[in-house]
């Protein structure tokens, strides 16, 4: 009988199970929150941690280790550089799970991965939105500084204020910043539902 | 000839075998940002924030930074 033995087979041979590890743990630690089946995630995060660990003593022995599981030197170096000085003063528990909506399909129990001082990028600041907002106050002055911006902001939205008409332009005008916060909730709420 | 039952299973013991088989409601919660009912411990699919914090990746501005 299978008692009182450790991990999960997750319906894999020993090689593909360890190459399945190898390639999570490297994603994870380079992209710091990686979406993934909770069962998964459970059995990565030791090992995870355990790169982490090595991160932080930093010397050339701990990298080689690090090296022997790890698939990608570049996330190597960041473990070293970044990710084990940031958690130079934190005894372990690097990693934070959270639970998921079960997967569509299967219904698979659904979890992120994430190391727990990961900052999700703040909200889309909405650029076309900040442009807008200096082109209500001065709509003339506005007109010749527009074309300039678009190389360096090019959203798809930002062409549309320049199509307005005057009146759609004036009726931004008197959109309030706290209506412009509630726009991006509402936007940000469909971006999760088209998901 | 296939095997067949030997007796017939009266309407009392069929229901008392299926009293068990009545599916469970899951753990559900309201959000605490949004309001909206999410499972218990589990991520909001709809602001996408638990405790607090934000647990599932926007979409992601790729062009900036
Ligand atoms: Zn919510």
């Amino acid at each position: 009988m299978r008692h009182r033995v450790a991990g999960r087979h997750l319906g894999r041979e020993t090689s593909h199970r360890l190459s399945l590890y190898r390639n999570l743990v490297t994603d994870l630690l380079r992209y710091e929150r990686i979406t993934t089946t909770e069962a998964k995630a459970k059995e990565i995060r030791p090992m995870a941690e355990k790169i982490i660990t090595l991160g932080r003593r930093g010397d050339l022995h701990a990298r080689r280790q690090a090296m022997r599981f790890v698939y990608d030197t570049a996330v190597v170096k960041k473990v070293f550089d970044e990710i084990g000085p940031r958690m130079k003063d934190r005894p372990g528990g690097y990693l934070r799970l959270t639970g998921l909506e079960p997967r569509k399909g299967d219904g698979a129990r659904m979890s992120s991965i994430e190391l727990v001082d990961f900052v999700d990028a703040p909200p889309t600041p909405r650029p076309q939105r900040v442009t807008a907002a200096p082109k209500a106050a001065a709509p003339v002055a506005a007109a010749p500084d527009a074309p300039a911006l678009e190389p360096a902001e090019p959203t798809v939205d930002e062409a549309e204020p320049e199509g307005e008409s005057a009146e759609a332009v004036a009726e931004e005008t008197t959109e309030s910043a706290s209506e412009l916060a509630q726009d991006d909730a509402e936007e940000r709420e469909a971006g999760h539902s088209a998901e | 000839m296939p095997p067949l039952p030997k007796r017939k299973y009266p309407k009392s013991r069929q229901g008392k075998r299926r009293s068990h088989l009545a599916i469970k409601m899951p753990h559900i919660v309201d959000c605490p940002r949004c309001k909206s009912p999410r499972l218990a411990h589990h991520a909001c699919p709809i602001c996408g924030t638990y405790r607090g914090r934000e647990a599932i990746t926007m979409p992601a501005p790729e062009l900036e930074s």
